[in-house]
């Protein structure tokens, strides 16, 4: 059972930095991007082929990181230069990416990292090393419990979350991070204030999908492979975690909001696995998704109802009636 | 400051709806004139403040402020020069922003945007300063968003926000339309203070006979997209209200609002 707990933080986890990628474009940006259900197989590809390469996992963290920011660049590129609709701008970068996911993956749908040493692999070798082996000190205990896939996935990825959530947080506070919120707020008021919003629109995408091909390169670690198909369904976990996390931890500023949608992400995944040992199919997962997503979506509305007829029943009551 | 050469717009040439908004407009402002906009529904105001602005591109004639040709720059580019209040309260500010943020966005108008902090100490002392004399209270809450001030606080700080860094032109679309009587007249007055402290080249339009008789330097009236009827100086100062109204009327038959 812990196994399971920790599984879902550490995939959790992973998922925050994908799903503040999202919030990104979806919040900030007010921009439904669908590139990122490919951008997180770029990212997971490039890491795995580069890392059965023998390049060192945390340049394959770049990489990927600039992988995503390309896909995101394609995007804005459609969007804003060719004029092409949000939604279909996301979605034909989306279809196309799956072809240059396959070719960046030398022309393979799959790769498993077996026999390569991933981040993961790496520090938890690392942990093994420094601990004092048949000791029963309180750090050899707890060095031994660190030393497992899901803890040192929990300890690596919980500071990239970190560092994440820091330097979005610190950005959309700079100077230029506020022209990007204002061009997501109102683009009429950002033009009109000198904003170049086609510019603003652009590095927003980029660093959406900065983020989510950082996911992706996490992912591929954590998972121990990268699949083209692995994507399917990104956008809606990631709708999924922000908006479980802002209905529940709350929303009132950026740093609130971005701590909110990671919580949200490792609440989601608890809550997959906890139904997955109760029995469900897993390919039942998704349809649990999208209904989860759906009722997280009404959920705001449905407190407003619910309000609403709480007084007009007292009204009645205070009538008399 | 403010020359407008032979303006012509049509919307949706060729079609069944084409629309001629503004023909052979010229217009010429002088540094720190005041000149108001009259005219009926649909009689090409809103579309010559979008072609001085850039929202709109104009299919003839040219756009120059401060003799530079900006006839072909882009709105963004042109927002360095020129301060803008929409007549709808919700346009002109970012309502998810905090008050500050917002000011500090246009603030650096025509500046480059970095990664330096979004506001600053020292602006946050300045909007203080600015925002205080409005009376509205706005000093003290620098912080709250924007989307929690009524219309007309709303109106007020997108005013502050035109007259920031002096533009060298400021755009005043029906920007009291949409407010209740008091408040029209309080932001009315708050835009006047504004035009005077900082000597603005101004063109507001207005659909308030006595607001346009009662400010501005030279009165514009328009129909159809052109410019009917000027006056200035001393003869705009003997005009009544009455013989606007007949101007309307011996002009066309349009409607009055
Ligand atoms: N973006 C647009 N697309 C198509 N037609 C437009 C557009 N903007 C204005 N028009 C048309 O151009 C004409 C002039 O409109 P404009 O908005 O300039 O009038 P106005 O004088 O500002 O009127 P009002 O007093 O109602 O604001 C109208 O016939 C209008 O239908
Ligand atoms: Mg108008």
């Amino acid at each position: 059972m812990t196994d399971v707990i920790t599984g879902a933080v550490a995939l959790g986890l992973v998922w925050a930095i994908v799903s503040i990628g999202v919030w990104i474009t979806y919040r900030i940006l007010d921009f439904p991007d669908l590139t990122v259900e490919g951008t997180i197989v770029t990212g997971a590809a490039t890491t795995a082929i580069m890392i059965t390469h023998g390049v060192s996992p945390l340049l394959c963290l770049l990489a990927s990181f600039a992988a995503g920011a390309l896909c995101g660049l394609i995007t804005a590129f459609l969007h804003t230069r060719l004029k092409i609709p949000a939604l279909l701008a996301g979605i034909l970068t989306n279809i196309g990416l799956y072809s240059i996911n396959i070719r960046i993956m030398a022309g393979t749908s799959n790769i498993s990292l077996l026999g390569s040493r991933s981040l993961i692999d790496t520090f938890m070798s690392f942990i093994t090393r420094v601990a004092p082996g048949g000791s029963h000190s309180l750090l050899a205990r707890f060095l031994t419990f660190l030393a497992t896939r899901n803890m040192t996935t929990i300890l690596i990825v919980g500071i990239g979350v970190i560092c994440v959530i820091a330097l979005s947080t610190w950005f959309l506070r700079t100077s230029y991070g506020c022209s990007i919120r204002a061009t997501g707020s109102n683009p009429d008021m950002a033009r009109a204030q000198g904003i170049n919003i086609n510019m603003s629109k652009t590095v927003g995408l980029m660093l959406s999908n900065a983020f989510v091909g950082l996911g992706g390169s996490l992912l591929c670690q954590y998972q121990g492979y990268s699949d083209v198909q692995m994507g399917i369904g990104c956008i809606v976990i990631g709708l999924a975690s922000l908006i479980i996390g802002e209905v529940l931890f709350g929303k009132s500023s950026t740093l609130h909001s971005l701590i909110s949608v990671s919580l949200g992400a490792i609440l989601y995944r608890i809550i997959i696995a906890l139904v997955i040992q109760a029995g469900m199919q897993p390919t039942d997962l998704k349809l649990f998704t999208a209904i989860t997503v759906a009722l997280a979506l009404f959920l705001p509305t449905a407190i407003i109802q619910v309000k609403h007829l709480r007084g007009r029943l007292r009204r009645r009551h205070d009538a008399g009636l | 400051m403010l020359v407008c050469k032979s303006l012509s717009k049509t919307f949706y040439p060729g079609t069944a709806n084409e629309r001629r908004a503004l023909s052979n407009v010229s217009l010429n402002l002088r540094r720190g004139e005041f000149v108001v906009i009259i005219g009926g529904n649909g009689s090409g105001k809103s579309t010559l403040l979008n072609v001085v602005s850039g929202a709109i591109r104009s299919d003839e004639g040219r756009v120059y402020i401060d003799k530079q040709d900006v006839t072909f720059t882009s709105e963004y580019k042109r927002a360095a020069y020129i301060g803008r209040v929409f007549q709808d309260p919700m346009l002109g500010t970012a309502a998810s922003m905090t008050i500050e943020e917002n000011l500090a966005l246009a603030n650096r108008r025509g500046k480059r945007r970095g990664l330096g902090s979004g506001v600053t100490r020292a602006e946050r002392a300045l909007f203080k300063e600015m925002l205080a004399p409005l009376e509205l209270g706005l000093e003290n809450r620098l912080t709250a968003r924007v989307g929690l001030l009524s219309g007309g606080q709303r109106q007020a700080l997108t005013l502050l926000m035109a007259s920031l860094r002096d533009p060298k032109i400021l755009l005043l679309d029906e920007h009291t339309a949409a407010l209740d009587p008091k408040t029209a007249a309080k932001v009315l007055e708050i835009s006047l203070q504004l035009v005077q402290e900082h000597n603005l080249t101004t063109l507001m339009v207005t659909h308030n006979m006595g607001d346009a008789l009662k400010f501005g330097d030279r009165l514009i009236m328009m129909q159809e997209g052109r410019i009917v009827f000027e006056a200035s100086g001393k003869e705009k100062q003997e005009l009544t209200v009455t013989d606007l109204v007949n101007r309307f009327v011996s002009v066309g038959s349009e409607v009055l609002c």
